[in-house]
């Protein structure tokens, strides 16, 4: 457990969920990531701006944050290209066929009781433990 | 106006959490789904804080019963689970394993990270139009379009 990061990893997630109950109190909305991205590509009427803003935030967090003096986290992506593009195929169309991904049923889902949402997690967590056990240790990528 | 600033707001915050958690760098989430490797628990105790934070603001905006900028709550209230619940939580689950990426991580990386992470962002963008076709369980009128991006987690 020699890169266990406690301190950063419960700082970071009560500011994941900060900004899930704001959104929740100001707006009444899930901040699921995958429903509000998949919701852009057939938006509903007056649903198109705040759906924007909200990824807005997301990819301008960086910037922010090291602005600030922040020192960006090394982000290690070394995987073959046809991988990485099975994996995202997989990540966008399960995430909208289950209606939620780690943000909308593993912190909003379990932070509101819902038993669906605590299935999914339980359900996604498992076959993602049971892929990294395959490609890691049997496969070897 | 002002839902649009909130909700920048909260994807800012939450997009921020991703980076101080280290829940951006795929490999610190391969890290905690290697349980049989050098495991790394620290996903556990993000998504921990997260739930127990989250958790008081759901209780709350219940407890008041609308939103403060919206006419109405949009939270999901199905119970029942159905094998499109799961089946999408298991296709996720081993798209998430492949590459330690999931929705709001990648897109957060987008901007500091290598160029690989916008393959895996277009490759998503496809696999949520692929699932547009998908035919729905159900007849889809208007109404149940309304109903199904209404529990939409």
């Amino acid at each position: 457990m020699q890169d266990f990061t406690p301190v950063s990893a419960l700082i970071g997630g009560a500011m994941i969920g900060t900004a899930a109950a704001m959104f929740v109190v100001l707006n009444g909305r899930v901040a699921g990531v995958s429903g509000i991205l998949g919701g852009l590509l057939q938006p509903a009427r007056g649903e198109l701006a705040w759906r924007l803003a909200f990824l807005s935030g997301l990819l301008l967090a960086p910037l922010v944050y090291s602005t600030f003096g922040g020192a960006l986290p090394p982000i290690a992506l070394e995987k073959p290209l046809g991988l990485l593009a099975l994996s995202g195929l997989l990540v966008g169309f399960g995430a909208r066929l289950g209606s939620g991904c780690t943000s909308g049923h593993g912190v909003c889902g379990i932070g509101r009781g819902s038993a669906r949402s605590l299935a999914a997690t339980a359900v996604f967590i498992t076959t993602a433990v049971l892929t990294v056990f395959v490609t890691r240790h049997l496969v070897g990528v | 106006m002002f839902v649009a600033i909130s909700s920048f707001a909260a994807g800012l915050l939450f997009g921020l959490g991703l980076v101080v958690s280290q829940m951006v760098d795929p490999a610190k989430v391969i890290g905690f789904l290697d349980i049989f490797g050098d495991w790394d628990p620290s996903l556990a105790l993000v998504m921990g804080a997260a739930v127990a934070v989250s958790s008081l603001g759901y209780s709350f905006a219940r407890w008041r019963g609308m939103p403060v900028l919206a006419a109405r709550l949009e939270i999901p209230d199905r119970p029942e689970l159905d094998p499109r619940l799961i089946a999408g939580a298991a296709i996720f689950g081993v798209g998430w394993g492949l590459a330690g990426l999931c929705p709001g991580p990648a897109l957060t990386a987008l901007s500091f990270g290598p160029w690989q992470v916008l393959v895996f962002v277009m490759a998503m963008l496809g696999g949520m139009a692929l699932f547009t076709i998908v035919p729905s369980s159900s007849p889809r009128t208007s109404a149940d379009r309304d109903l199904s991006q209404r529990v939409d987690a």
